[in-house]
């Protein structure tokens, strides 16, 4: 699914990853670990082809991280960042048919994904009224709807609840059951005991411990 | 791709519905902007006439200008960002979406401020109403410059001031023709010379946004 060799990604000359090695299997959940500033973001960026890889190799589903087509590689996997996802005049509703249509899916699936993530109640609210944790509900239900092969998902268990964060480990366990791979970066390990992830430390750009 | 289009120019024409920025903070500024232009050329009626066309065009760009940079700012965060790139919508598509969201908001920029130059300026209604053919292509052709410049600018530091200065090259052919032609029809002369080149541009413009636009979004 995913493998990286000696992988290096540079902005403005400065070293975002400095040299990372990793191979990823499929239906694998992985959490990535590491100080602010350590590369975890940039770390998914690459793996989503949101940034281009500076030296090294890598492969991503199949996708040549250097020579393939990034713009394919980004419809195959799927993004949450830390930052807010969507539009933020658009309801929830608006937004998951954007993506929908834009990607050639039916939108009868959305009341179904919004109500598996608990934003029945709030389909028809802008997203720019929703709390936090709102917010990374329906960035899960815009995943949900996408069904991607790959997952990158940037800390989002910040701004979880306790409920939330119970809801989003339970719904991970699913996904990966399900065949996805699933990569989530993270400040602290997983609480939860079921999921039995692989834990990769970053530090500087470099992959500094790996525990199965 | 025309798919693509019209669901991108829903989604700005909605979310600029839903925002209310034209109506309420563009509109208002082009409106007092030819207000005080009226005023600044004092009470004589024949200075407002001959200077109607210039003065349209002037406030018909600081607005092009503002609302461009709000078209690409709706993009900008990087979150949003990151997620639509993962839809890999078609980059020709989303240029040509986001020109017809843009063309849309001038045309509506457009009518106001032409009621307005013929209340406050004077303007010959009978001219302006021959004008606006050609104010339409103008700021077709606008629209698609500037969609093409704002996601040049878009996400550098300072995008707000390189936009105007770097859409002026782009901009300028278009003011030239577009006021020559309005002071033509105000006039009774001839037209299609300033039409020609207003629709060459246009087509240009739609021919550069539909090859490059992904290699801009890319940069």
């Amino acid at each position: 699914m995913v493998r990286l060799d000696d992988a290096v990604v540079l902005s403005n000359g400065f070293p975002l990853l400095s040299g990372v090695d990793l191979e990823l299997v499929a239906g694998s959940l992985s959490v990535i670990t590491g100080a602010n500033g350590a590369g975890k973001t940039s770390l998914l960026r690459l793996l989503g082809g949101l940034v281009a890889l500076s030296s090294g190799r890598g492969t991503v589903v199949g996708i040549d991280l250097s020579e393939g087509d990034l713009r394919h590689l980004r419809r195959r996997v799927g993004w949450l960042g830390h930052e807010g996802s969507f539009y933020d005049d658009l309801s929830v509703r608006e937004n998951l048919e954007f993506a929908a249509r834009a990607l050639g899916r039916p939108t009868q699936a959305i009341e179904g994904v919004v109500e598996r993530v608990g934003l029945t109640h709030r389909i028809d609210t802008t997203t720019k009224q929703l709390s936090a944790g709102q917010r990374r509900r329906l960035g899960l239900s815009w995943l949900l709807l996408r069904r991607p092969e790959l997952w990158l998902l940037d800390e989002p268990y910040a701004s979880l609840d306790d409920e939330g964060r119970t809801f989003f480990d339970g719904l991970l366990g699913e996904v990966v059951a399900g065949g996805a791979t699933v990569v989530v970066s993270a400040h602290d390990p997983l609480r939860s005991a079921a999921l039995h992830p692989r834990t990769l430390t970053l530090a500087g750009g470099r992959i500094v411990s790996d525990v199965a | 791709m025309i798919r693509i289009a019209w669901l991108v120019a829903v989604k700005d024409l909605r979310i600029e519905a839903r925002s209310r920025v034209l109506l309420w903070q563009v509109l208002p500024f082009g409106a007092m902007a030819l207000l005080l232009s009226g005023l600044a050329l004092g009470p004589t009626h024949a200075g407002h006439s001959t200077a109607g066309p210039g003065l349209f065009y002037l406030v018909t760009l600081f607005v092009a200008l503002l609302m461009i940079n709000r078209s690409q700012g709706i993009e900008r965060t990087p979150g949003t960002r990151a997620s639509v790139a993962t839809l890999g919508l078609d980059p020709a598509g989303v240029f040509l979406g986001k020109t017809l969201a843009l063309a849309i908001e001038l045309w509506v920029s457009g009518v106001v401020l032409l009621c307005g130059a013929v209340l406050v300026l004077h303007t010959a209604l009978h001219g302006a109403l021959l004008a606006l053919p050609s104010i339409i292509v103008t700021l077709g052709a606008m629209a698609a410059a500037g969609t093409l410049y704002g996601a040049l600018t878009s996400g550098g530091e300072g995008a707000a001031t390189l936009l105007p200065v770097l859409t002026l090259p782009a901009f300028a052919p278009l003011l030239i023709s577009g006021e020559r032609s309005f002071s033509a029809a105000l006039n009774h002369g001839a037209l299609w010379q300033w039409w020609v080149i207003v629709v060459v541009a246009l087509v240009a413009y739609l021919g550069v946004g539909i090859l490059l636009y992904g290699v801009l979004e890319e940069s």
